[in-house]
């Protein structure tokens, strides 16, 4: 049980993701997470806007119901998996944070300067938090697939467009953290 | 219900990734410090295991519950829809910490904020096809 309740090391976690990836091809779907998002604005009736929405989605029901269970998988985590909040980043990213403004950074799971209560509802937080959304939703189904879709199922399939974008994630989040980051905090 | 087996392995993959942290914003940022191997770790190994599982699928060792061959549909060609989309959404993975599975995993965290992440990124799905015609791909 101290085991499960440890943060996981990366070659427990991996392979467990594998398995997962595994567990829905052996029962006849496909893994790829950022499909859902345009399912989900197929049935709140974005087909009345764009005609691309007006597709089927209840043959996506799989998906939805995967998802739902990702949210009741961090709510059990949350709940009773997880006796300290504690991420143990390594001692240079938190000194890097600091010198951002980030204070005690890795001491949560989620840094309060992004997604504290006081922070999602100031201008600058909600801008931080939409913005981040929108280029995530909007770069994924541009894409045709987020880390998923393109970085585990792509990449394990040998595929040049998964790579492609793997190195586009990669370009757009250095130049995020590397840049913007220091200009936006 | 048909579709309560998907609900049990969503459930695996939603502990599975909260367990192993990647879905912290602070492990995102360290990432692409390159100040940890965590994250590497766990992507590379998932998907140097998930190759040879492709293998396995494309001999046909490994068949679906249904017994059928699988099959793994490839992705949409195109260099400027792949790289102009990934570099898209690798400033969003880098400024929110979250990419599409983890925001979902968050929320069952009871992280409020992520809410505002999932609506921008509801619209962000929407602003596409909205605009995918005018885009290069």
């Amino acid at each position: 049980m101290d085991f499960i309740l440890q943060p996981w090391p990366w070659y427990v976690a991996g392979p467990l993701i594998t398995f997962v990836m595994f567990l829905l091809f052996y029962l006849g779907k496909k893994f790829g997470v950022s499909s859902n998002l345009e399912t989900i604005c197929a049935i709140g009736g974005a087909g009345k806007i764009i005609d691309f929405f007006k597709f089927d989605w209840s043959k996506n029901t799989w998906n939805l119901m995967f998802i739902l269970g990702t949210v009741i998988g961090g709510f059990i985590t949350y709940q009773w998996l997880t006796p300290s909040e504690v991420v143990a980043i390594s001692p240079q990213t938190v000194q890097d944070l600091a010198d951002l403004g980030f204070q005690n950074a890795g001491a949560q799971y989620l840094p309060d300067e992004i997604f504290s209560r006081d922070t999602m509802f100031s201008l600058k937080g909600f801008l931080i938090l939409i913005v981040a959304g929108i280029l995530v939703g909007f770069g994924s189904r541009y894409a045709g697939g987020c880390t998923s879709g393109h970085g585990i199922v792509g990449l394990s399939n040998l595929e040049i467009p998964s790579l492609i974008s793997v190195i586009g994630f990669f370009i757009g989040g250095l130049i995020m953290t590397w840049l913007l980051l220091p200009l936006i905090f | 219900m048909k579709n309560i087996k998907f609900l049990i392995v969503g459930v695996f993959f939603g502990i599975i990734l909260s367990k192993a942290e990647v879905i912290s914003w602070y492990r995102i940022y360290e990432m692409f410090k390159f100040q940890s191997f965590h994250m590497y770790g766990v992507i590379g190994s998932a998907v140097v295991l998930g190759s040879i599982l492709m293998i396995l699928f494309k001999k046909g060792i490994i068949k679906t519950y249904f017994g059928h061959k699988i099959h793994v549909d490839p992705k949409k060609k195109g260099f400027k829809r792949n790289m102009f989309g990934g570099i898209i959404f690798g400033f969003g993975w880098a400024l929110g910490g979250a990419c599409p599975g983890p925001m979902f995993i968050l929320l069952g965290r009871g992280a409020a904020a992520i809410v505002i992440v999932l609506i921008g990124a509801l619209f962000g799905a929407f602003l596409y096809h909205a605009t995918k015609k005018h885009l290069p791909h």
